[in-house]
């Protein structure tokens, strides 16, 4: 059987939940090769990557690797694919991922597709295009196929593999080496989940109406241990950040639960959301189009419903 | 400095938006055209770092005849001239021939700095910059929300899931930016009356020295099986807030095993 490369996902040497994702759809594929790329590997990852189908796990963790922009993990890959000749190469539709696949596709003159959720046994992969409006079936025809696949697509299941471990030493190119990174800055985000991987996320629009009332948005996530998200109305007056922006200028999500309050619903919002699989939406416009989506709408003041939603959730916990 | 703007022609997302059943690519007759959002903060960025370091700003754009509209844009906004590419033979061309179209045209024109918008919001594939950057041998400095140049060196800050990342490096690089890195301008009417007089090169495939066998449908590295329009989501509960319409909701969670 062939391998799939998985390129894993990790922060502070923890692995992230998209790439359980990757390893459950690349064992309908193939063999599972996780492929950890920069520093913080260890035991610990190990098991993880196992317990969830890896037969194999090559590990290139130099630090040559994280400190320079997207190139490095690009000639990783292309390095593992002309030596283990995969079926398909795998990699989570994150921002950079998607880059270092586009840079793995001219390198190996093959196809990449992005942003797929869900892949067939044939590599078909599915995407949902225009906003959620359209649903496409596409497969490379070139090469090795490469496929980003959104975080949240793929429902999880342990299944041991082998993890067999092989260190790979890469020398990487000057040319990799032109865009250095030379400092991390983490801003503060408080315990919450990351908000394209949160199974749940809560958004807030204009309807919360101020910055010091989105603390009502964020208790009610908290109850739920949700992301915090935020339409652009929101961010563009300055109430959250930016980098919360649910849409098509910001994140895309597809969490099992999303709840809209005060998000009227337009194009550039739905554009971020309409994957998730349940809807719930709070509004005090009958009219707004976000309720079209809803699996779940109540229509009346956030500043009454939201409190109480959070309230009625910690008293039945 | 000499930077150049690519900036794309995409359908208005305000508008339904739709694949053609002939040839499954993007129809782009059925919406009206507009700039990708993405794109103008990418001029407005190429217009301050001429402002602030001198130089010329150019604006590419790979497209049918009627992006033209959308270059007049992005010269109305006050870059210099632009470069169209535009041919048939690249009619259905995916990332990998669109960037490697761009790659030669780019190499064929010259620049210090390339800037463009860090995702078009028709395909999203967002892989773009990071395969100009690939295809021309530069660094990569893409997903910015700032930018500096000094002399020869230039900087950002890259968007991270966790805040930023500090990069460094040398012209010339490639720079793909995101939103809130500025405040597009408008155009003025006297920039609206300028572009009119603005020059516009064309070129063709041949003209920029594409390689015909890498550009367009037939050359795709991947392709559109088939699609469909996504079934409307079943018809939701809708229930109007009496004082109770959080409890409501709570029990709507709770039947889906959220609570």
């Amino acid at each position: 059987m062939s391998e799939v490369l998985v390129l894993v996902e990790h922060v502070e040497g923890q692995v992230k939940k998209v790439t359980l994702e990757l390893l459950t759809l690349a064992r309908k594929l193939g063999a599972p090769s996780a492929v950890w790329a920069g520093p913080g590997y260890s035991a610990e990852a190990k098991a993880k990557l196992a317990e969830y189908g890896a037969e194999k796990i090559y590990v290139a963790d130099s630090a040559d690797i994280a400190d320079y922009v997207v190139a490095p993990k690009a000639e990783l890959l292309a390095q593992l694919v002309s030596t283990a000749s995969p079926a398909a190469v795998l990699v989570a539709a994150t921002a950079e991922a998607k880059e270092i696949a586009g840079r793995l596709a001219i390198k190996i003159d093959s196809g990449v597709l992005t942003d797929a959720v869900g892949i067939g046994e044939d590599l078909v992969a599915d995407q949902s295009i225009f906003g959620g409006g359209v649903n496409v079936r596409s497969r490379v025809t070139k090469g090795t196929p490469i496929i980003a696949v959104r975080p949240n697509a793929t429902p999880v299941e342990a299944a041991a593999g082998a993890g067999a471990e092989e260190q790979v030493s890469v020398a990487v190119s000057d040319t990799a080496k032109t865009a250095k990174v030379v400092d991390r800055v983490k801003e503060e985000k408080g315990a919450r989940p990351e908000l394209t991987e949160a199974a749940i996320v809560v958004s807030g629009g204009r309807g919360v109406g101020s910055a010091e009332n989105f603390s009502i948005i964020e208790k009610l996530a908290d109850s739920l241990g949700a992301a915090v998200g935020a339409s652009r109305a929101a961010t563009d007056a300055g109430w959250y950040p930016h980098q919360f922006q649910v849409g098509q200028t910001g994140k895309t999500v597809s969490p099992q639960l999303y709840i809209a309050a005060g998000i009227s619903g337009a194009i550039q919002h739905r554009a971020g959301m309409q994957t998730a699989k349940t809807i719930v939406a709070i509004n005090k416009d009958p009219e707004a189009p976000i309720f079209e989506l809803a699996d779940y709408g109540v229509v009346g003041d956030l500043n009454q419903v939201v409190p109480q939603l959070t309230d009625e959730i910690a008293k039945r916990k | 400095m000499n930077i150049v703007v690519c900036v794309k022609q995409v359908p208005d997302t305000a508008t339904e938006r739709k694949l053609r059943s002939d040839d499954k690519t993007l129809d782009r007759d059925a919406a009206d055209g507009v700039v990708n959002e993405l794109d103008e903060y990418a001029v407005e960025e190429a217009l301050r770092l001429k402002e602030a370091h001198g130089g010329e700003v150019t604006v590419l754009t790979m497209g049918p005849d009627k992006a033209s509209d959308t270059i007049r844009k992005a010269l109305a906004m006050g870059a210099d001239k632009a470069v169209h590419l535009v041919d048939d033979a690249l009619h259905g061309s995916d990332a990998l021939g669109t960037s490697h179209a761009l790659a030669q045209t780019l190499k064929k024109i010259g620049f210090d700095l390339v800037v463009l918008g860090s995702e078009s919001t028709d395909a999203r594939t967002g892989v773009l910059a990071a395969m100009l950057a690939e295809r021309l041998n530069v660094p990569q400095l893409t997903f910015a929300n700032k930018v500096e140049v000094n002399g020869s060196a230039i900087a950002i800050q890259r968007v991270t899931d966790y805040g930023y990342d500090k990069v460094e490096a040398s012209l010339p690089a490639v720079v793909s930016v995101v939103e809130k890195i500025n405040e597009p301008r408008y155009p003025s009417f006297k920039g609206i009356m300028a572009a009119k007089k603005k020059p516009v090169e064309k070129l063709g495939v041949a003209d920029a020295e594409i390689d015909a066998a890498q550009v367009g449908l037939a050359s795709s590295w991947s392709e559109v099986t088939d699609f469909a329009a996504a079934p409307p989501r079943a018809a939701g509960t809708i229930v109007k807030d009496e004082g109770d319409g959080g409890a409501k909701a709570a029990d709507f969670l709770a039947s889906k095993k959220f609570i």
